[in-house]
Formats: structure tokens, C-alpha cells, sequence
């Protein structure tokens, strides 16, 4: 890539950095400038995104429907998956999917419930499966 | 208390920290050199790290190898640690910097509250350094970013002891310079750093690291498409570009990072077959970013057609052949 061909597109970094990239100079030499972004990385951010927003919608609807504990839509809407969540609450990854079945959920123990209102960052209450309000986040 | 610490911007964060701590030491090298010292380029593909539901695939050696290896080579010693309480990591951490010690840190990046929001994905091998503190909050350089930051005592913690795969359990890490880096001493690092890369790259056995890597990752592409059909082979193709340039990952962007290496390493090994290979570096990352558009028509929806997914196909297998043929040329040198 040469120097002058460094795309400037717009990117979700504009506000924040411009990246630095290596590119050849006129000289052929190497030398370092920075981008505001790439079209294409910013499209791929995006798919990414809006796969996890089609999972986080998917997983309310579940929630809405009762078929699911709120403990999935939080997962999703921390762009967590089990193995991650295990490792914040201590879990096992077999005991989080049980706590995925409103039957089991609702009979949690305070204290487990505690554990994960805070690795989500939400309150006990708003865990609470009579209080599940997606559309407040 | 603050450490006089200079901070320049680099492509990858790990390269960033290590030439940034080295520097601090007195040590003249460039982001190209440590990267290329510490056979930082690489491929694979670990189909069995779900990484945001998508398959792993990187572009670079382990993390914390390129900081490990640069080090060594050029003879100096390293200290690093692992924590299991976040007590004893804030003790050791302020100790260093009282001591006048920089300190480079493995953080997760999804509490990193400077970085923006749409970055911040569960990805635990971001390297900072830690080069003072000011009543609560420490002074942070982070290679990726123009300038410096700083964090909080609790969101520094918090980043550190981020949970997760390659969880960084705290871990610090800082040169000892017990000796002048002599440029023989250089030359001999760069040439070991080379033997290493072409190794990693050419005679890994197994079919997904290296050039066979880029290959099966190719014709994996091909099955993608028949099993999981469009949509998913593009989100999985979206992943594929995002580990490729994408900030913290790198990626096409290490293939130029390398032809810069060579070129830097002319310098001190005045063989001109470097400039050459340096050339054909830099097309294997210009190849690189060609596919990137190709996977961007695909993961957008505009390239639907069984044509469109063999030619990403045939793009790598070019890709795969250009490096081949680059690090065989590397291996035949003999300085």
C-alpha cells in the first residue's frame, strides 16, 4: 500500500483516535501515518454489531414469551457467551444454562441472584423475571 | 508520581509496549524491529475458540510471545507476574512505579472506558503501559491511542482481572537492562527472529497454522457456504477481516509491519535480497486487503453468488502462495 492510497473514511474511531498504519512512501521506504478508518472494517464492525443486536431482540422475545430466564438477555447485552459468564460469576457453564429455564430461576437464591445482577451492572431488581423491562435499556 | 515516559503511537498494541519499555531503557529500536525480532507474524485458525459466535483466527503469534522473544533475543532479562487477588497486583504494580519502573499490563478491552464503545468486545490480550500515578488515578499509555489516558484505581483493576478466554489474571511485565544492546547483538536477534518466523510460518505440522492455515481457512470458506449458507459464512468472513486490521488485532497490517522490519534490518544486515523479500511482503498485504473488499461485498450482501465465495477462495490461496514463496526466499538466505 502506498502512502498516498492510507484510506481516510469515516469510522466509529473519528472522535477518538486515528490509527496508525505502516504504508510506502515515495522513496519506496517505509514510513507510518494515520487513518480515520477504513470503509471496509467499518462495514465488518458493523455486521458483527448487528448480529449481536438481532441475538440481544431475540433473546427479549424469548424472555417476553416466558420461555427463557432474563439471564440469556443480559448475557447477550453484555456480548457475553457461557464460557465468559462462568468465569465472572463462578459458575459451572451447565449450572448457567439451568438458570436459563424460568422454572429454575425463579426459585434462585438471593445470593445467586446478587451475583449476577452484579457482573451484569444492574440491579436485583431489574433481574427479577415480573420486572423483566427490556425496552428501559 | 510520574515516570518520565515517552509514548508513541504504534500499529499493535504489543509491539507498541514492548518497543515503548525497551526505549525507556535506553534501547534505540522501532516498532518493525521488536515485531520482526520477535517473529511477531503469523496465521491461524482455531475453530474451536468461539470468538463473538465466530470461528478464531489471528494473524499474529500468541500474545505476549512478540514482548517475550524480542527480549530475550537481545539479551535482556524480564520480569513478569501473574496475581490471583487484585490487593496484591495494585501492591506490586505501585511498587514498580515507585521505583521508577514503567510497567506493561495484559488488560481485557470491554471496561476500557477510553476505548470507544463499538471496540469494546470481550478480547483479553491488550497490552498498556502503567507509567505513574496520581492520587487515584493512573497514568496510562496506550500504545493504540495518539496520546496518553489515564484510568481509575477501580477501572484499572477491573480491565486486569477481566475474565474470560486469555484471561490476564493481573499480569505484569517489564525489561531488566543489565547490559549496552550492542548492534552485533541486533543482528544476531534479527537473525534468529527470521529463522523463527519461517519455521512458524512453513513447518508448523497440522493444517491450520501457517501458510497451510491461510489455505484451509480457504477451503473452509467453501464449506462454510454449503453447510451454513450466506449469512453465516459473511459474519464469519466479517470476523476473518476484523482480526486482520482491526485495532488490537492486526492483521494485513502486520504483513506491511514485516516489509517494514526487512527493510529496517537491511541496516544492519546489508544483504539486498531483504529489499526484495520486503517487496513481496508488502503485495502479500496489498493481496490481503483485496480480499478484505472481495469479503465486504459478501458480508454486505451484494456478492451472493457460489462464484463470489470461490474467488475469496482463490484470493487466499494467492495470498498463501505469495507468502510461501516469500519466507522460502528467507529461509535460503544465509548471513
Amino acid at each position: 500500500m502506498k502512502k498516498k492510497d492510507i484510506p481516510q473514511d469515516h469510522s466509529a474511531l473519528v472522535n477518538y483516535i486515528r490509527e496508525l498504519c505502516y504504508a510506502v512512501g515515495e522513496d519506496g521506504n517505509y514510513e507510518t501515518a494515520n487513518s480515520t478508518g477504513w470503509e471496509v472494517k467499518t462495514t465488518a464492525l458493523d455486521v458483527a454489531w448487528k448480529d449481536i443486536e438481532t441475538r440481544i431482540l431475540d433473546a427479549k422475545d424469548k424472555v417476553l414469551r416466558g420461555e427463557v430466564s432474563p439471564v440469556l438477555f443480559y448475557m447477550e447485552l453484555r456480548l457475553m457467551d457461557i464460557k465468559i459468564l462462568s468465569a465472572y460469576t463462578g459458575f459451572w457453564q451447565w449450572t448457567i444454562k439451568r438458570h436459563f429455564k424460568p422454572s429454575v430461576f425463579n426459585k434462585l437464591s438471593e445470593a445467586k441472584l446478587k451475583k449476577y445482577a452484579e457482573v451484569f451492572d444492574i440491579s436485583l431488581k431489574e433481574l427479577k423475571m415480573e420486572h423483566f423491562n427490556a425496552d428501559k435499556l | 508520581m510520574q515516570i518520565n515516559f515517552e509514548h508513541r503511537q504504534a500499529a499493535h498494541c504489543e509491539n507498541g509496549v514492548t518497543t515503548n519499555l525497551l526505549r525507556f531503557s535506553g534501547i534505540e529500536i522501532t516498532e518493525p524491529l521488536a515485531f520482526g525480532i520477535g517473529s511477531g507474524l503469523f496465521f491461524i485458525y482455531i475453530p474451536f475458540l468461539m470468538v463473538n459466535n465466530a470461528p478464531a483466527f489471528s494473524y499474529r503469534t500468541m500474545p505476549g510471545l512478540i514482548f517475550k522473544r524480542t527480549c530475550k533475543r537481545l539479551g535482556i532479562d524480564v520480569t513478569r507476574k501473574k496475581f490471583s487477588s487484585p490487593d496484591s497486583a495494585r501492591k506490586v504494580l505501585d511498587e514498580c512505579l515507585l521505583n521508577n519502573q514503567p510497567v506493561g499490563c495484559q488488560v481485557g478491552v470491554y471496561y476500557l472506558t477510553y476505548f470507544p464503545k463499538e471496540y469494546r468486545f470481550h478480547f483479553n490480550a491488550h497490552n498498556i503501559v502503567v507509567y505513574g500515578k496520581e492520587d487515584d488515578c493512573y497514568l496510562i499509555s496506550d500504545p493504540v491511542m495518539e496520546g496518553t489516558t489515564s484510568l481509575s484505581d477501580y477501572e484499572l483493576s477491573r480491565v486486569r482481572f477481566a475474565k474470560g478466554p486469555l484471561a490476564p489474571r493481573g499480569q505484569i511485565y517489564f525489561p531488566h537492562l543489565n547490559e549496552k544492546v550492542t548492534k552485533e547483538k541486533f543482528v544476531k536477534a534479527i537473525r534468529k527472529g527470521i529463522k523463527q518466523n519461517v519455521r512458524d510460518m512453513l513447518y508448523i505440522p497440522g493444517p491450520v497454522a501457517g501458510v497451510s492455515g491461510i489455505k484451509f481457512v480457504a477451503r473452509k470458506i467453501l464449506k462454510w457456504h454449503d453447510k451454513l449458507g450466506n449469512h453465516k459464512t459473511g459474519l464469519y468472513l466479517a470476523q476473518l477481516v476484523r482480526m486482520q486490521e482491526e485495532i488490537g488485532t492486526g492483521g494485513g497490517g502486520f504483513r506491511y509491519i514485516y516489509a517494514a522490519f526487512l527493510q529496517q534490518a537491511h541496516d544492519f544486515i546489508a544483504d539486498d535480497r531483504l529489499l526484495a523479500i520486503s517487496e513481496k511482503f508488502t503485495t502479500a498485504g496489498d493481496l490481503w486487503r483485496d480480499a478484505a473488499v472481495q469479503a465486504a461485498g459478501i458480508f454486505k450482501g451484494r456478492l451472493t453468488q457460489r462464484a463470489d465465495f470461490v474467488n475469496m477462495h482463490d484470493r487466499m490461496y494467492q495470498v498463501a502462495d505469495v507468502e510461501k514463496e516469500a519466507f522460502t526466499q528467507l529461509s535460503k538466505l544465509k548471513f
